[in-house]
């Protein structure tokens, strides 16, 4: 078959040359996709990740509205360096409920993974507003509009709705509610229920009052409350660092 | 096509690879060159060398991990060995690293504070190791040298102190971290009073300002009405039990009397702060993030940074 070839043939061939480069991009897809499905000894299992509470979750559309990802990741890696500075390298785990994950690539500013309970709100309140005044060598820009802007909560609900769909357990029903308590536990499976949602994301706002502001919530609230929950839900004190190792 | 005769481009003389289009658009055949050729031969056998000592390929619901090993102690305390992988070698390299500290760690540990402050070997190691933690945790709200930010973060440098500055009070502050808190007295209070206790105030650390505001913010001070002496104490001198601030000195945190320009805005500076009273000034909580160690070294560096008691 192969003894009168000649590469002419697929080079004036334009049909055949798309036919032949679609395979060859096919086998190679497939080589290094197809056994992330079916690997199962490289996944941890660890306790404490949950999804985000309603409050958080508007955050992290902040978080990505403002494109805070184009200069923060979120991924600590392996490296002692990075150990030393951030905190426990992050866990596949700790992003499972992530839709998008931001584990970005661009590190101009310092990793955030491991942000949460690091500085005060009101740390984060005075730097998001003008970091120069508290970091005088941060090249951040201003953030003073979150201050003032009202967190838009009318298509709240909507939007946990939108990651349910895509497996988030948010819970719309008395049996998912139920099955989340099985699994998170009673306070946090009430704040995972989304007609509760605006419920819930007041209340949140109102116990830790991000912004020094209780008379509204603000977009500066619902940011911090996001910053302030990144890397804490999974305790490392509980985790012998050589069970981590056998997941590589 | 390849065994027939190939025509030549006439003005460079190089071979073409016979292809004709249009009937004159020909294509040159220039051979890749042989060292490049090679090397990409040699990548074909680097990657074959590879797989052998590293995880490459997939085996069912595994792979194989590759001849490759990295050593590390479990917490059992014995040597154990898995195959290569960037979480393995990051404990190995830790756990080296830590090996080069260990003897400093376990003198810091071991040694009173005292103790440590009168040996210039561990003095040193808390220095360096210590500006280095002091600049990744503390420096975003204490800034590099520690001078703090009026209105927003005391400073480390002074012997002002508003948790206390002896060694066992500085370690409780970065383990347990701390919250600032005073009542507002905006509605309590009517703007009278609040004016002459703000006339008061700043008499306790020799500002000038009318007397007789100043007499009445005295009787108010030490009222049971306004009750500051509770928490600031009945000489101003602060309570460091309470994190309330000494008012007779020169040293201030959330009202910019130093900033001020004038006498109206000092005492304008005061009675704001009176007026809105605080629920800020949270120091986080650092057990957890940092080893014990770790936070003793931090608080022997934070107390020689010039202020320690």
């Amino acid at each position: 078959m192969f003894k009168n070839f000649k590469h002419e043939k697929i080079e004036t061939n334009a049909g055949l040359l798309l036919v032949l480069t679609m395979m060859a991009i096919s086998v190679a897809g497939l080589v290094e996709i197809a056994p992330l499905f079916f690997l199962k000894n490289t996944v941890e299992q660890v306790d404490g990740v949950r999804p985000y509470t309603p409050l958080e979750q508007r955050g992290r559309d902040i978080y990505i509205r403002e494109g805070c990802y184009t200069c923060h990741s979120q991924m600590i890696r392996p490296f002692r360096d990075e150990q030393l500075r951030y905190g426990h390298y992050s866990l596949a785990a700790e992003s499972k409920y992530d839709h998008p994950f931001q584990w970005g690539s661009k590190r101009t500013g310092p990793d955030l993974a491991r942000v949460g309970g690091k500085y005060s709100n009101e740390w984060h309140v005075q730097h998001m507003i003008d970091p120069k005044s508290v970091v005088p060598e941060s090249v951040m820009p201003r953030y003073p509009w979150l201050l003032e802007t009202r967190l838009d909560v009318s298509d709240l609900t909507q939007r946990l709705r939108a990651l349910r769909r895509v497996g988030v357990p948010y819970s719309d029903n008395e049996e998912e509610y139920r099955r989340n308590v099985e699994q998170f536990g009673e306070d946090v499976a009430r704040t995972l229920h989304i007609p509760d949602a605006l419920k819930n994301l007041l209340a949140q706002a109102q116990e830790h009052n991000y912004d020094g502001d209780r008379s509204s919530v603000s977009e500066m609230d619902a940011l911090i409350a996001y910053l302030q929950v990144l890397g804490t839900m999974v305790d490392f004190s509980k985790i012998n660092p050589e069970d981590l190792v056998k997941y590589r | 096509m390849a065994d027939q005769s190939h025509s030549h481009a006439p003005s460079q003389g190089v071979q073409t690879t016979g292809h004709v289009w249009d009937g004159d658009l020909q294509e040159y055949n220039n051979p890749l060159p042989l060292w490049w050729t090679w090397a990409f031969y040699g990548t074909i056998v680097f990657a074959l060398v590879y797989w052998v000592f590293y995880p490459s390929w997939p085996v069912g619901q595994g792979f194989f991990s590759g001849i490759s090993k990295v050593t590390f102690i479990n917490a059992q305390g014995e040597e154990e060995s898995w195959h290569w992988n960037t979480r393995a070698k990051l404990l190995s390299e830790m756990q080296a690293a830590a090996d080069l500290q260990k003897p400093f760690y376990d003198r810091i540990a071991a040694t009173p504070y005292e103790a440590i402050i009168h040996d210039p070997e561990l003095t040193s190691f808390v220095v360096s190791a210590g500006k280095v933690l002091f600049a990744d945790n503390c420096a975003a709200c204490h800034q590099a040298g520690g001078q703090g930010k009026i209105g927003f973060y005391p400073n480390l440098t002074d012997d002002d102190w508003l948790y206390g500055g002896t060694f066992a009070a500085i370690n409780e502050t970065l383990t347990k971290g701390r919250r600032g808190y005073m009542p507002p007295f905006g509605e309590a209070l009517p703007a009278a009073d609040i004016d002459a206790l703000a006339h008061y105030v700043l008499s306790l650390s020799g500002h000038a300002v009318d007397a007789d505001k100043a007499a009445r913010g005295n009787r108010l001070f030490h009222s049971h009405q306004a009750a500051c002496y509770y928490c600031h104490g009945d000489d101003a001198k602060g309570r460091q039990d309470m994190g309330a601030p000494n008012l007779t000195d020169q040293v201030w945190l959330w009202a910019d009397v130093p900033g001020a320009r004038d006498d109206a805005a000092r005492i304008n500076a005061v009675r704001q702060v009176i007026i809105r009273g605080l629920d800020r000034g949270v120091m986080p909580a650092w057990e957890g993030r940092l080893s014990p160690e770790q936070i003793k070294l931090l608080t022997v560096y934070v107390h020689q940074l010039g202020g320690g008691q």
